[in-house]
C-alpha cells in the first residue's frame, strides 16, 4: 500500500545505484562539475606530507639548529639524539634504539591525525574512493564502515587527542626556547621563531578544534545550563571546529615548513634572519 | 538581460520496468526554479510525467531529485545556476527503488523512523511544566529543521552503493534522529532502560557512517549533520563502548557520564 | 465492475495535516482502529508551511494573558462572526494541547526561565505564539508524526504489526464519501502511485483536508488545497458555511514570478517589520479603522516604543487583523504607490541587526536569499496579498466538531468553517487544528464505539458509481453526458489555469457584484470543459488525471465562494465588497450556507444561474451573555445589532 507501508522489495544486492529496482540509468554518476578535482587534490597533498615525512622522519640529520629543533624530532627521547641545550631530549629509550628518534614521537601526532575525523574524510575519500565524491558511485562491492577491525579502532581518536596535548605543549616550550639566539641567549627572535610562532598556534588549534576534544570538553553533556563554564568552552570548541578542514590543512603545511625551515639552516642552505 | 529563452532539459523517464533520458526543448523565464520547467513540461508537453512536490518553497521535502547528477530540491534549485547552453540532467533519486519517471519509492526511510525508539518523557513532570533551557534545546532544534526530503539518505553511499547495508544502517537521517534524542534535555530513555548510545552502534548502523560528509553537504537545511549529530553521536557510542576510562569513571561514581 | 479491495476501520481520517493526525492520535488513543489517509507522503502535509506559531493564552512571556482575552481578540478578528462557541473552546484548550506536544518531544523556543517562549502577532493583544524561529509548522507535523510513530511502537510492541491500530495510507486519495441512507459509512479511494481503487470502511470519517487555495492564482497554498474536504462534504450532503470569507495574507513575496505568492511569515512584522510604499512612508498609519482606532499606535515613534514596552505604548498598525494589513496593501499599489514588481516594501534591514534577523527569522532569510536573491538583512523585501486561508468550511457543531445533517461525519481544522468567523487571526489556525482535530477524534471514536445495532454497510453500486466516475478522465474523447457539443478534450491543466485566473481576478481581494456574476458564469463554461478534461497515459502515478479529478472540487467550492460573496452585500474580515464597502450590524447575525442542489448532478450543473449549489441564510445563535460581558459596551455597539444589545 504506497510508499512506505510495506516491506522493500528484495532487490539484487549488487550494482548499487545500478540496482535491480533503482532507475534504470547505466552511468554510474551523472555530475556535470569537476568531481574528482576535490579527492585528486586531497590525495595528491596527503601524498606529498607522506612523502616528505618519510624522508624527513628515517633521514635523522640536520633536524635541530639552535635554537631550533624540527617538530618531527621533538620531544627527542633516544641517546643518539643531537644536544639541545635545556631542549626536550630526554634519553628515556636509552642507547639501545638506533633508528632515527623521530620514529619514537611522530606516532603519536601521526595516529592523532590518522584517526581525526577530518582526515579520515579526505583519506576515504581521496584514497579509498569511499566514496570518491558525492553522489558518484565507489568502485566497491563491499562495504562494512567502521564496524569492523581494523576501521573501528578509529575510535580511539581521543586516545590520541589525550596523548597530542602533552606533544603540543612540548612544541609550545620548543616555539619558548626559540626565543633565544644560537649561543642560548634569551630574548633574541629569528625568522625561525615566527615559523615557529606560526607552527605552535595552528597545532594549538587544529587539536583543540577536535571532535573528540569538543565531545570531551561539554559536547557530552546534557544540560549545559548546568555547567557555564563547560558550555563556553564547548562554544569555543564548536568555533573552532567549524574550521577543522582549514586547520587540518593549515597545521599539516605549517609543521613540515617549520621543520624544511630546520632543515635549511641546519644543513646551511640559509641562514636565518636574526630580527633582534 | 532577455527574460526567457530555450533550455535543454533531459528527463529519466520511466518505471521500475526500464526507462531512458528523454530530452525536450523547454521555455524559461528569469526567476524560475527547476520544479517550474518541470511543470511546464506536464502542462504543455507530458502531461504525465511524474513528479512529486507540494510547497514548492524549501519546506515540506517532497521534491527531491538528483538534477545533473547531485541530489536536490526541484523547488530550491534556479535555473540561474546553469549557463543557457547546458543540458540540465534530471533524474528520480538514485538510491530508492523507482516508482515512476522522478518518483521513487521512499520507504525504507519510513521504515528506519518507526525504528527509533520515541521520545520518553519524564516521569513525574506534568504537561505544562516541562522546564527546558534555550541553551539546552538549541542542539536538537538544529536537528529538528529537518524536513525530511531524504537527499542525506539518497546522496549516502552506504546504502546508495550496497543495497545490502540497507537492514542494517539507519542513515543520517535517522541517526541524527538518535542523536536529537540523545541531545533532548528531558528524554528519559535512560530510565526506562534504553541506551541510545549504545543502541546507536548497535541497532541503527552507527558504525557504516565513515563521515565523508555528503549528508552534510546536500543537506538544503544547511544542518552540519556530521559534526553536530554524527560524529557527536560517535563520541556518545564511543564513551560507551570503547572508553574504559569512563565506563570506570562511572562505575566509581555512579552517575551517568551524560551528566 | 471490477472488485474493489475493503479494508474496515472504525475511523478513517482524510488528511495528515495538523488537525487530521491530532484526530488520529486522539481517536487511536480512545480505543478505536483508526486509518488516517493523506494525498502526500506522510510528515509533508500544508501545515509545515506555518511560520509564526501557535496561539495559546499561557501567559509565560505577559502573565496578563488568559483564554478570556484570547477569546475576545480571536471575536474581534472575526468581526463577531465566529461561531462563538468555538472561539471560547478554542481558546480555553490551546494551552493544553501545547504543553501535551512537549509531552511527545517538541521543542519550541525557551524563555528565560525555561518555559515555552511566545510571540507577538498580528490582532493578539499580548505576546501569545508559542514558535521554534519561524517553522513552527514543522515542528508541529514532526511532533504528530513522531507521536503516530510511537503509537505504532506501541501496537508492535503488543501485536506484532505496527499498524494493527493505526495506519497511514499515504500518497492516497478519497474521490467519495460513501453512506448508507443518511449515515456515512466509508470512503472512496485510489492510489496515487498505482491508481488502484480501494474502499476504506468505517462508521466515522474524520475530514481534516485543508483548504481551498489552490483555486486562486496567487496563493501560498500548495497543489494539495484543491477543496478537497470541503467538496466531499457537500457531496455527501452537509452544508458550507460562509464560503465567501477567504483570507489574503497581506504578505506574500511577488517577485520572481515562478514564487509569487509564497508566505512571508506574519513574524517578520511581529519582530519589528515595517510596511512602506514607494514613496517610503509608513502608510499603514492611514489605514487604521474605526473600531481599531483605540488599540493602535498612531505615530511611529509610539509604535516603535511598543517593541520594547508593550504595556505603556500601543502597538504599530502593522500588527493589525491580516484583512485590514492586505486591503491597505491594495490600496496602495491601486494609488500608484507599488513596488517596482507590485508590492510593497517589507523592511527589516533597518531595524535590526543582521545577525538578529539571520537568528529569528531564518527561513525568510533562507528563502529571499535562494529564490529572489534578496538578502533581507540589507534591503527591503517585495511583498504583496496572497490567498492564504478560507474561514468558511463545513458546517460543524462546535463541541463535537460534527458534521450537520450527516451522522459520522466530523470536520477539523482549516475545513471546518465558523471558527474564526470572517477572518482568522495569524497563529489561529495551529491550535485550531490541535483543539478540534482532537474533538473530531474524540466524538468520531466515540459515535463509532457507540453504535448499536450493526454498522452501515457499503453498497456495491455506490462503489461502482464512484469507479466510473473516477475513470471518465481517460474516456473524454468519446461522447459525455450532459452537454457533448463536438468540442475536443481538454487539458486539466490549462482549464485548471483559466480557473485560477477567473477566481483572482473576479472573487479576488476586492469584490464587485458584475465581476461575481461573470465570475459564475466563467465558472458554468469550465464545469463544462472540465467534464471534457481527458487524461494521457495510464493509472500510475498520473498527475494529469489526479488533476482532472480535482478540477470537480475545485469547481465546487469556486462556485460556493462566488455565490456565497455574490450574497453578501456587506464588508466583513476576508469578504470586501466595493460596492458595499461598509460592515453592516444586520449582517452580522447571518450565516450563508451552500448545499449541493442537485445530489445526482444533473443538467442543472451546467446552467449558470442555477449551478450546482443552493444558497440558505440562516440566523446565528446569540451569544452567550457572559461571553458578551467581556468586552465593552462601547466596542459592542460597533457590532452588533440594536436588538441583539438588548437580549
Amino acid at each position: 500500500m504506497a510508499t512506505g507501508t510495506e516491506p522493500q522489495p528484495k532487490s539484487s544486492t549488487r550494482g548499487g545505484v545500478r540496482g535491480g529496482t533503482r532507475a534504470a540509468i547505466s552511468a554510474p554518476h551523472l555530475r556535470t562539475d569537476r568531481w574528482w578535482l576535490a579527492p585528486a587534490a586531497t590525495a595528491a597533498g596527503l601524498l606529498a606530507f607522506v612523502v616528505y615525512s618519510t624522508w624527513r622522519a628515517f633521514a635523522n640529520t640536520d633536524y635541530y639548529a639552535a635554537p631550533y629543533v624540527s617538530p618531527f624530532y621533538s620531544p627527542c627521547l633516544a641517546e643518539n639524539c643531537e644536544p639541545m641545550r635545556n631542549g626536550p631530549n630526554w634519553e628515556i629509550f636509552g642507547s639501545w634504539w638506533g633508528l632515527s628518534p623521530a620514529l619514537l614521537v611522530l606516532i603519536f601526532p601521526l595516529g592523532f591525525r590518522l584517526t581525526c575525523y577530518y582526515y579520515r574524510k579526505a583519506y576515504y575519500r581521496g584514497f579509498w574512493a569511499s566514496p570518491p565524491a558525492c553522489a558518484v558511485a565507489e568502485p566497491h562491492r563491499k562495504y562494512t564502515g567502521e564496524t569492523r577491525f581494523p576501521l573501528v579502532l578509529q575510535n580511539m581518536h581521543r586516545y590520541f587527542f589525550y596523548a597530542a596535548v602533552p606533544v603540543a605543549g612540548i612544541l609550545t616550550y620548543d616555539t619558548v626556547l626559540a626565543f633565544r639566539d644560537e649561543h642560548y641567549a634569551w630574548g633574541h627572535m629569528g625568522l625561525g621563531t615566527l615559523v615557529f610562532l606560526v607552527n605552535i598556534v595552528l597545532i594549538w588549534a587544529y587539536t583543540f578544534s577536535c571532535h573528540s576534544c569538543r565531545h570531551i570538553v561539554g559536547g557530552k553533556l546534557r544540560h549545559f545550563s548546568k555547567h557555564p563554564v563547560r558550555y563556553r568552552a564547548w562554544q569555543l570548541a564548536g568555533r573552532l571546529n567549524a574550521r577543522h578542514m582549514q586547520l587540518a590543512w593549515a597545521s599539516l603545511i605549517s609543521v613540515a615548513l617549520a621543520d624544511f625551515y630546520v632543515y635549511l639552516v641546519a644543513s646551511g642552505a640559509f641562514d636565518d634572519p636574526r630580527f633582534f | 538581460m532577455s527574460s526567457s529563452y530555450e533550455a535543454r532539459f533531459r528527463v529519466w523517464r520511466g518505471d521500475v520496468g526500464g526507462g531512458a533520458l528523454e530530452d525536450f526543448g523547454v521555455e524559461v523565464n528569469e526567476g524560475e526554479v527547476v520544479l517550474d520547467i518541470i511543470h511546464r513540461l506536464q502542462a504543455t508537453q507530458a502531461p504525465d510525467l511524474a513528479v512529486r512536490w507540494n510547497c514548492k518553497a524549501g519546506k515540506c521535502g517532497s521534491c527531491s531529485a538528483e538534477i545533473n547528477g547531485r541530489p536536490r530540491l526541484l523547488c530550491m534549485t534556479r535555473m540561474s545556476v546553469f549557463t543557457r547552453e547546458e543540458t540540465v540532467t534530471v533524474t528520480p533519486l538514485r538510491a530508492f527503488p523507482v516508482v515512476r519517471d522522478l518518483v521513487t519509492d521512499v520507504g525504507f526511510n519510513y521504515t528506519k523512523a518507526r525504528e527509533v525508539p520515541a521520545f520518553v518523557p519524564p516521569g513525574g513532570v506534568g504537561p505544562g511544566e516541562y522546564r527546558m533551557m534555550q541553551e539546552d534545546v538549541d542542539r536538537p532544534q538544529e536537528f529538528r529543521k529537518c524536513i525530511e526530503c531524504f537527499l542525506c539518505q539518497d546522496t549516502c553511499h552506504v546504502v546508495r552503493d550496497h543495497e545490502e547495508n540497507k537492514t542494517a544502517f539507519a542513515g543520517p537521517r535517522f541517526l541524527m534522529r538518535v542523536a536529537e534524542l540523545d541531545m533532548h534535555p528531558l528524554d528519559a530513555a535512560g530510565e526506562s532502560g534504553l541506551d541510545r548510545r549504545r543502541t546507536a552502534q548497535d541497532e541503527h548502523g552507527l558504525g557504516y557512517c565513515n563521515i565523508t560528509k555528503c549528508c552534510t553537504e546536500v543537506c538544503p537545511e544547511g544542518i552540519r549533520i556530521t559534526d553536530n549529530a554524527l560524529i557527536p553521536l560517535k563520541e556518545r557510542a564511543a564513551d560507551r563502548k570503547y572508553d574504559p576510562l569512563v565506563w570506570l569513571g562511572s562505575k566509581i561514581r555512579r552517575r551517568s557520564p551524560g551528566e | 465492475m471490477s472488485v474493489v479491495d475493503r479494508q474496515e476501520w472504525d475511523v478513517v481520517v482524510v488528511g495528515a495535516g495538523g488537525a487530521g493526525l491530532r484526530a488520529a492520535v486522539e481517536a487511536r488513543e480512545r480505543g478505536a482502529r483508526t486509518a488516517v489517509i493523506c494525498k502526500s507522503l506522510f510528515g509533508k502535509a500544508h501545515t509545515v508551511m506555518a511560520e509564526g506559531g501557535i496561539a495559546a493564552a499561557m501567559g509565560n512571556v505577559n502573565s496578563g494573558d488568559n483564554w478570556q482575552v484570547h477569546f475576545r481578540d480571536t471575536l474581534r478578528g472575526g468581526k463577531f462572526l465566529n461561531q462563538w462557541r468555538m472561539a471560547e473552546l478554542h481558546a480555553q484548550e490551546a494551552p493544553d494541547r501545547v504543553w501535551e506536544l512537549e509531552t511527545w518531544g517538541a521543542l519550541f523556543d525557551r524563555t528565560q526561565d525555561g518555559r515555552i517562549s511566545q510571540r507577538n502577532f498580528g490582532g493578539h493583544e499580548y505576546p501569545r505564539l508559542a514558535h521554534v524561529g519561524d517553522r513552527t509548522g514543522l515542528e508541529l507535523i514532526r511532533t504528530l508524526q513522531q507521536k503516530i510513530v510511537s503509537l505504532q511502537q506501541e501496537d508492535f510492541a503488543e501485536t506484532g504489526d505496527y499498524e494493527s491500530r493505526l495506519k497511514v495510507y499515504q500518497e492516497c486519495t478519497v474521490t467519495r464519501i460513501l453512506k448508507e441512507g443518511d449515515r456515512v459509512c466509508g470512503t472512496f479511494c485510489y492510489e496515487r502511485e498505482s491508481g488502484r481503487f480501494f474502499v476504506l470502511e468505517a462508521p466515522s470519517v474524520v475530514v481534516a483536508t485543508g483548504g481551498i487555495g489552490k483555486s486562486f492564482k496567487v496563493t501560498s497554498n500548495s497543489w494539495e488545497y484543491t477543496g478537497d474536504g470541503h467538496a466531499l462534504a457537500l457531496l455527501a450532503g452537509a452544508p458550507l458555511l460562509n464560503m465567501e470569507f477567504v483570507q489574503f495574507h497581506p504578505t506574500g513575496m511577488v517577485w520572481p514570478p515562478s514564487v509569487k505568492g509564497i508566505l512571508v511569515t506574519e513574524s517578520v512584522r511581529g519582530d519589528g517589520g515595517v510596511l512602506r510604499n514607494s514613496e517610503g512612508k509608513r502608510f499603514m498609519f492611514d489605514y487604521i479603522p474605526d473600531v481599531f482606532k483605540e488599540k493602535y499606535a498612531q505615530s511611529e515613534e509610539e509604535g516603535d516604543r511598543w517593541y520594547e514596552d508593550p504595556d505603556h505604548n500601543r502597538r504599530p498598525p502593522e500588527l493589525l487583523p491580516r484583512d485590514e494589513v492586505a486591503r491597505a496593501i491594495n490600496s496602495e499599489v491601486k494609488a500608484g504607490r507599488g513596488s517596482p514588481h507590485g508590492g510593497v516594501f517589507l523592511d527589516v534591514s533597518t531595524r535590526m541587526p543582521a545577525e538578529v534577523i539571520r537568528r529569528r527569522l531564518p527561513s525568510m532569510y533562507h528563502q529571499f536569499k535562494e529564490l529572489a536573491d534578496v538578502d533581507i538583512t540589507a534591503e527591503a523585501m517585495e511583498v504583496g496579498p496572497t490567498c492564504h486561508y478560507v474561514m468558511g468550511g463545513i458546517a460543524v457543531d462546535s463541541d463535537t466538531a460534527a458534521a450537520r445533517g450527516v451522522p459520522g461525519l466530523f470536520a477539523a481544522g482549516e475545513v471546518a468553517g465558523g471558527m474564526h468567523g470572517s477572518n482568522r487571526l495569524g497563529g489561529n489556525s495551529l491550535s485550531d487544528l490541535l483543539v478540534f482535530g482532537r474533538r473530531a477524534g474524540l466524538h468520531a471514536a466515540r459515535y463509532a464505539a457507540a453504535l448499536t445495532g450493526g454498522r452501515p454497510a457499503v453498497d456495491g453500486a455506490q462503489v461502482d458509481a464512484a469507479a466510473a466516475e473516477a475513470l471518465r478522465p481517460f474516456s473524454a474523447e468519446g461522447p459525455v453526458s450532459g452537454g457533448d457539443d463536438g468540442r475536443p478534450p481538454e487539458n486539466p491543466y490549462t482549464v485548471h489555469q483559466a480557473l485560477q485566473q477567473a477566481m483572482n481576478d473576479l472573487v479576488g481581494i476586492i469584490r464587485r457584484e458584475p465581476e461575481m456574476v461573470e465570475a459564475l458564469e466563467r465558472l458554468a463554461d469550465l464545469r463544462l470543459r472540465a467534464r471534457r478534461a481527458g487524461v494521457e497515459g495510464h493509472r500510475q502515478f498520473n498527475p494529469g488525471w489526479h488533476l482532472a479529478l480535482d478540477l470537480r472540487n475545485m469547481l465546487l467550492v469556486s462556485e460556493c465562494v462566488a455565490r456565497a460573496a455574490l450574497e453578501r452585500t456587506e464588508s466583513r474580515g476576508g469578504h470586501t465588497r466595493e460596492d458595499h464597502p461598509g460592515m453592516d450590524r444586520a449582517w452580522r447575525r447571518v450565516n450563508l450556507l451552500c448545499r449541493l442542489a442537485d445530489p445526482t448532478g444533473g443538467p442543472a450543473a451546467t446552467d449558470p444561474v442555477r449551478g450546482q449549489i443552493d444558497l440558505v441564510r440562516e440566523t446565528t445563535e446569540p451569544i452567550r451573555p457572559d461571553l458578551l460581558a467581556l468586552f465593552e459596551k462601547e466596542e459592542l455597539v460597533k457590532y452588533l445589532a440594536e436588538e441583539e444589545l438588548h437580549e
